[in-house]
């Protein structure tokens, strides 16, 4: 049975009007633009199922654009999102989508950030507020945004998970949940790390150097 | 320390001598691991959010939809002359239109236990301890009495309009609501528990058939019905009228009564006013 505590039931705090439909969606772009490496100057969304459907009478647009500006999902900037991505000199794009998903509120986030480097992000608003990201670059991950999370994109190669999980056990940082995806052997990898404590930007930058099969860390 | 059903929170209400909110803390405490000051702290910022909602929504014009905005302020207006209802619960109407308003115009609202039935407890909760000169530690105290009575609702039935229709989440606001202001006001846990019954028992089948799929239409109205049910509801339990059903059964009938609602008339907008003439547009 799911455990409900106090503020599963007053809250969240959120930019209205639908949890599903803006505080998700927002979520989803705000997860997305830190795994894209946060200055993201260009974005194509394309919206699926429901998102592409009713999106647009519950924001659902603002609430992604107010999402890869780095806005949480109860930031009241959302609401004049496409003024402050004006503003911010960041390109945005919509393609509404007829194909049928998996889950009714999902999204594809590709993003370009100012290296031009472009991160693929797929995820699923999964209610009240909820998402799953489901892939990264083509690849099929598992991420819920819950807890604080890493995710190291490293060559898959004996050693690399032992010397990342070492890092944080140096630093006294307990590991709630943790997951392995790759797309072949010795090919590119993702660790999604989820921790109990937040993760400070040294220790991401000592994982980054710990190995040189680590190729990217991102914090979620 | 936990509790599951109604029934457990009274035993270790009455036996510790403590109220709802205080069993509500220490369960936060134990069973989401909480930290007791920081979660007070964290009630408070959805204190301040539901306040600078009443008064944000009270400013609020058409939303994008041009389906609602405006009425709260109307009934606001309303609420300082010769009124039916009285003045005061005209204006904690008024003040649970307001929230929803906002809600629909891309404001910031707390959920309450959901967006669409986030204007019933901000609503009356702030509006009472306005005109009843409330501290705020109180009424931070009746935000933990109405997500105990959420909680056992979400675990033991439903707050999703989707899977129970209206019932679950404007249902559930004004069980929350009725609760909260049982306890505000000095009522027993008991006494709280009925109002939070009466009112959920009230709306027992109520519908959710939003039109065009928006959270406005009629889901402002609703959260002016629930709230005029939580105020009501929270004066009858304390002048002493009980509820015929207790809390628990009341909240697993609606439970059931959801699952036996046709999908067309939870959320989908396929049903119910959703699928008026007026609201599909082809009214002549």
């Amino acid at each position: 049975m799911k455990q409900y505590g106090a503020f599963d039931i007053i809250g969240p705090r959120m930019v209205g009007p639908s949890s599903s439909h803006t505080a998700g969606a927002a979520r989803l772009a705000f997860v997305a633009h830190r795994i894209a490496g946060y200055d993201v100057r260009k974005v194509r969304f394309t919206l699926f199922g429901s998102f592409a459907k009713t999106g647009k009478g519950h924001g659902t647009d603002r609430a992604l654009i107010g999402g890869m500006l780095g806005y949480a999902p109860d930031d009241i900037r959302i609401r004049d999102a496409y003024q402050h991505a004006k503003e911010a000199g960041m390109e945005v794009e919509f393609v509404y989508s007829n194909t049928a998903m998996p889950h009714p509120n999902t999204v594809r986030m590709v993003a370009t950030n100012g290296r031009g480097e472009v991160t693929e992000v797929m995820g699923e608003s999964i209610g009240g507020g909820s998402i799953r990201i489901t892939e990264i670059n083509g690849l099929e991950v598992e991420l819920s945004g819950d807890y604080p999370t890493l995710i190291v994109e490293h060559i898959d190669y004996p050693g690399v998970i032992s010397t990342v999980t070492s890092v944080l056990a140096r630093r006294f940082i307990n590991i709630a949940f943790m997951r392995v995806f790759r797309h072949a052997k010795n090919a590119t990898a993702y660790m999604i790390i989820e921790t109990d404590l937040p993760v400070e930007e040294e220790v991401t930058d000592e994982i980054l150097l710990s190995s040189t099969e680590v190729t990217k860390v991102f914090r979620v | 320390m936990d509790f599951t059903t109604g029934v457990d929170l009274l035993k270790i209400c009455e036996s510790q001598g403590i109220s709802i909110a205080e069993a509500m803390k220490r369960r936060e405490v134990t069973v989401m691991s909480g930290n007791r000051d920081e979660m007070v702290q964290q009630m408070e910022l959805n204190l301040k959010v539901m306040e600078e909602s009443i008064l944000r929504g009270m400013e609020t014009e058409r939303s994008e939809s041009g389906l609602s905005g405006g009425d709260a302020e109307k009934l606001l207006r309303y609420s300082k002359g010769d009124t039916i209802a009285g003045g005061a619960f005209c204006e904690a109407v008024a003040a649970s239109m307001a929230v929803v308003e906002w809600n629909a115009a891309m404001g910031r609202i707390v959920a309450a236990p959901t967006a669409g039935a986030s204007g019933i407890l901000p609503g009356v909760l702030i509006s009472v301890g306005k005109q009843k000169n409330i501290s705020e530690e109180k009424l931070v105290d009746a935000l933990f009495t109405a997500a105990g009575v959420g909680m056992l609702i979400a675990l033991n039935a439903t707050v999703a309009g989707a899977d129970g229709g209206c019932q679950a989440e404007t249902g559930t606001g004004a069980s929350m609501a009725a609760a909260a202001l049982v306890e505000l006001m000095g009522g027993t846990p008991k006494m709280a528990l009925d109002a939070a019954a009466m009112a959920l028992k009230n709306v027992m089948g109520l519908v959710c058939d939003p039109v065009h799929g928006l959270v406005e239409c009629p889901c402002v109205k609703r959260n002016a019905i629930g709230a005029a049910n939580a105020m009501l509801c929270a004066d009858m339990a304390l002048s002493g009228i009980t509820s015929v059903i207790p809390f628990d059964e009341v909240v697993t009938t609606m439970a059931s009564v959801g699952r036996a609602l046709p999908s067309e008339l939870r959320e989908t907008a396929l049903g119910g006013l959703a699928v008026t003439p007026t609201a599909l547009g082809n009214a002549d």
